[in-house]
């Protein structure tokens, strides 16, 4: 076992059971995160990286299960633990932040009893609490936090609502945060700042971050290493640098130079034909062959693995010499 | 966002989903409209069911216990209980379908002006649904047909002018949420009329909610109904009205105490069967109505 | 305060004048009016025949309420709005629908934009039925345009929630431009759809434009989108346009420092950028219901200095068919880069 990898997951498999049939969300993904590295899971709506990152909190809601792989936590699967043991995880040793910070935070209790709350959670007395709340809710960036400390959620600004949501979240100083688009519903000057703190608690605490959004910009902004998701599979990932010059995946180059970089009457943008497929029935074979501009036969009929080429690459297309997956 | 497409292939299942499921995973609907089938079915054959017309009276058999004189026995004047009962369904429910009609027709019309226009119209309106509300129902009604002189139409007319309010509340609080959609303010962008608004793009998107309020204040017009003719002002006898039924009985309710307790039960099971058949509707139509 | 079209003689097509509007703001049980969010608040603009105008602005600026002034889907507290010559607040009721008809809206979210009750054939040709072209001649014209718009004579018959998120945007700038429109305002057209999907409905705006000849009025909060749709960008800030310049020398070169901020916070899609230099600002944005006097960007902004807090800035002439509102815009020497 690699003793390094702060969190390994492999062959994560979620299925939803619905009227229609199975809805295959997260079909076999596998990513490694480090301590104090930032992992952003990029794709487009309904290519599984929500249903990802609540698998990795166990919280896939009825009627999806988690159909096999494993989630291992500086070596311990998660996914073979007691519900018990699992509500010590959540919250200690893994943290979440959501996209809505109005829904997230209880509107009938002020900001600094919320924070109070989850630090209270560790055995320390509630005044100690209530202190480090209201240091803690400093350090977020919330100007005049003791006064800050006694408003309701209401009462907050939507960038303050996300900081004082993240200002809770690290409270007990956890291994990792998940962030489900963290940013989604912010502003881009206060999407700076949340970024930013994002990064200063990182350098600061030595946790790690994984990000999920669907912002290409947000992921250039503050990844270290980004997974790129299509239709439930990890299709591609890499340090970030090379996902954007040098995109090894079909999807991954489509995908890039359909961002609106240029200005006006510099030419149209890139587009990928066709649609994403229904995950109720997806294609055989590689999960994107339909819209590929360099489809080959074998990709109409068999998945590609996903290998590890060097510079910790990795792709799962047959351009780049991978075998069929077991 | 949450789930995304899972969620969403879950969304879209429940549309795709065949009537025979929705009813089969639903207790409250199933039950429902085998009640609501039952009722409608003993008021259109009521002629094919009642054994004696519901007014024939046989003095030689008064007061018969169920059994003897017929399935649920006689009454004072020896008329057959049971067939005055199947054709009091059909009062029932006729009176029923009028008051749900009018009240409807009333409390979409104020509740779509209200919600839509806002300012002084919505406060008007407002004001009239808030006065109606703050008056017990029944006493109102009782007011109202007073003044009118007690008979089964009149009954219906003062059911319906006290009970219209409620639509109007949450028609206009739809309206409300529906005016600021942006299909809505496309339309106003193209030159559609206000009329031409409410009627063709609000109103239609509150089919469900209007179903489900029909059939959840049918068992309260019925019940108010027969109310206001036990006491002597809707129906008058010798109609089969069974309020008018259930107030006869009272007299002998000692001595033939089946003739007040098998009208009462066909009110409390149509009221429960429009009640399940509305509230499963409703779950249904427009789930997030559920408290 | 100075109105220059953009680069051509004739009339513009809209044109602004201190245009401004308060809402109300009531609170307790009597619902009394406590004070007025000033919403917009005394922007002047000019936007000329053929061009594509973006505005800018994060929540609370009052781009997307400016957007309604336009076809007076909002009635404004003050000032004037002419389109082509024609002053659409006092507009007489047949006036201002022959107004509206020569214009179209597309809104940010496409699947509320269609009636859900309405087969998508309806919606797309109810401007014509209004207009009293029905039968034969309505159907051509209906699906002249679907192509136009790319979408297939298939998708007719089917209901809103039958189509995709870009098939259902398609439909809505269908139904916008069937009646052939001088001008097209976009309010955050392509926010709720996928990059991929982006790409598709931003390449069709661009030959639209081309094609029929379309005035545009561009409302984003996405600094990449507006980059690659305008010609001019106008910045707005609590309600006030801040900023108006030419694509390039705007984003090369801003002269407001909230324009500094914004497009330096927005990020570049390169990562080799991260560490790019960025203009910060301090705090949260302030309440519309009471901004502070003066510059209203002055509690936030590094620069500010006395005067800032006590005069409002003017929309000025800046040079380069350029306008800028700060005091200090001739000290400042910013620049952002930009992927």
């Amino acid at each position: 076992m690699n003793m390094a990898k702060l969190l390994q997951v492999s062959d994560l498999r979620v299925e939803f059971l619905t009227g229609r049939g199975t809805v295959r969300a997260v079909g076999g993904v596998a990513f490694q995160l480090d301590r104090g590295e930032v992992f952003a899971l990029v794709g487009e709506s309904g290519c599984g990286k929500s249903t990802t990152a609540l698998a990795v909190m166990r919280l896939v809601p009825p009627p999806g299960r988690i159909l096999g792989g494993s989630i291992r936590l500086r070596g311990d699967d998660l996914l073979t633990l007691d519900e018990d043991s699992m509500t010590q995880v959540r919250g200690r040793h893994i943290a979440m932040i959501f996209q809505n910070p109005m829904v997230s935070l209880n509107p009938v209790y002020r900001a600094g009893a919320q924070v109070q709350e989850a630090i209270v959670l560790d055995q320390v007395p509630k005044n100690e609490a209530w202190r480090r709340a209201v240091d803690l809710l400093g350090r977020v960036y919330i100007a005049d936090p003791a006064h800050r400390a006694l408003s309701y959620p209401h009462e907050l600004s939507g960038g303050m609502r996300q900081r004082v949501m993240t200002g809770m979240m690290v409270s007990r100083q956890p291994d990792l945060l998940i962030a489900d688009e963290p940013t989604t519903a912010l502003d881009v000057t206060i999407q700076a700042q949340v970024l930013d703190l994002l990064l200063e608690l990182r350098d600061r605490t030595g946790m790690a971050l994984l990000i999920i959004t669907h912002d290409l910009g947000i992921v250039a902004e503050i990844a270290d290493r980004v997974g790129v998701m299509y239709a439930g599979s990890l299709v591609e990932q890499g340090p970030v640098f090379d996902i954007f010059e040098e995109p090894l995946h079909p999807y991954t180059r489509l995908l890039m130079r359909a961002l609106p970089r240029l200005t006006k009457g510099q030419g149209s943008l890139h587009t990928i034909p066709g649609q994403v497929p229904s995950l109720i029935q997806l294609p055989p074979g590689c999960p994107f062959h339909p819209r590929c501009p360099d489809r080959m036969e074998i990709c109409s009929t068999k998945m590609p693995g996903l290998t590890v080429p060097a510079g910790g690459r990795e792709v799962a297309c047959y351009l780049h010499g991978v075998g069929e997956r077991q | 966002m949450k789930l995304e497409l899972a969620q969403r292939e879950v969304n879209g299942s429940r549309n795709a989903r065949s009537w025979r499921t929705i009813l089969l995973g639903n207790g409250q609907l199933m039950a429902g409209v085998f009640i609501f089938a039952l009722v409608m079915a003993v008021a259109l054959f009521a002629d094919g069911l009642a054994l004696r017309p519901y007014d024939a009276m046989d003095l030689g058999n008064r007061l018969q216990p169920p059994g003897t004189g017929g399935p649920l026995g006689t009454d004072q004047f020896g008329r057959d209980l049971f067939s005055r009962v199947v054709y009091g369904s059909r009062i029932a429910l006729r009176v029923g379908l009028i008051v749900v009609t009018i009240e409807t027709v009333l409390g979409v019309t104020m509740g779509l002006f209200a919600g839509y226009y806002g300012g002084w119209v919505d406060r008007v309106i407002a004001s009239v649904t808030d006065v109606t509300w703050a008056l017990p129902p029944i006493v109102l009604a009782l007011a109202i047909v007073t003044a009118l002189g007690p008979s089964l139409n009149n009954v219906i007319i003062a059911i319906a002018l006290v009970s219209w309010a409620g639509y109007a509340r949450l028609i206009r609080t739809k309206t409300q949420g529906l005016k600021n959609m942006p299909f809505v303010e496309a339309a106003r962008a193209l030159g559609e009329s206000d009329l031409s608004i409410m009627f063709r793009y609000i109103l239609p998107n509150t089919f469900g909610l209007v179903i489900v309020l029909a059939t959840l204040s049918l068992p309260g017009a019925i019940l108010s109904t027969t109310a206001l003719s036990f006491l002597g002002l809707g129906s008058q006898p010798p109609a089969p009205d069974w309020g008018v039924i259930l107030n006869e009985g009272i007299r002998h309710l000692y001595d033939a105490p089946w003739i007040s307790v098998f009208p009462g039960l066909a009110i409390v099971c149509t009221a429960l069967g429009f009640n399940l058949l509305g509230e499963g509707l409703r779950d249904v139509l427009d789930p997030r109505m559920k408290v | 305060m100075s109105i220059r079209p953009h680069s051509t003689t004739e009339t513009p097509l809209i044109v602004l004048e201190d245009a401004c509007k308060y809402f109300p703001v009531r609170r307790g049980l009597t619902r009394r009016v406590v004070g007025h969010a000033r919403a917009v608040d005394g922007v002047s603009l000019a936007v000329a025949r053929g061009e594509a105008l973006g505005v800018v602005g994060e929540s609370g600026s009052g781009k997307t309420t400016l957007a309604r002034l336009v076809p007076r889907l909002i009635q404004s507290t003050r000032g004037r709005v002419l389109y082509d010559g024609q002053d659409v607040e006092t507009a007489s009721g047949r006036d201002l629908i022959r107004i509206r008809r020569r214009m179209g809206i597309v809104f940010q979210d496409p699947s509320s934009s269609l009636n859900p009750r309405t087969p998508v054939r309806g919606s797309i040709a109810r401007p014509l039925e209004l207009q009293g072209i029905r039968g034969k001649e309505a159907t051509r014209r209906v699906l002249e345009t679907i192509e136009l718009v790319n979408l297939g004579a298939e998708v007719l018959d089917r209901y809103p929630h039958q189509l995709s998120g870009g098939q259902q945007q398609r439909a809505s700038i269908a139904r916008a431009i069937i009646l052939r429109p001088q001008l097209l305002i976009l309010d955050e057209p392509t926010s709720a759809l996928d990059v991929s999907v982006q790409a598709q409905i931003l390449n069709l705006l661009q030959s639209l434009q081309a094609q029929i000849g379309l005035t545009y009025l561009f409302i984003t909060h996405n600094l990449s989108v507006v980059r690659y749709m305008s010609d001019r960008i106008g910045v707005m800030y609590l309600g006030r346009l801040v900023e108006v310049a030419p694509v390039g020398p705007m984003q090369d070169r801003p002269l407001h420092p909230y324009t500094a901020a914004l497009f330096s916070a927005s990020p570049p899609l390169n990562p080799r950028l991260r560490n790019r230099q960025r203009y910060r600002l301090v705090g949260d944005p302030p309440s519309l219901i009471s901004p502070p006097p003066g510059c209203s960007l002055h509690p936030r902004c590094v620069f500010a200095v006395e005067q800032c807090r006590e005069e409002v800035p003017l929309l000025v002439d800046a040079g380069d068919g350029r306008q800028v509102a700060c005091h200090r815009w001739m000290q400042l020497a910013l620049a952002v880069q930009t992927g």
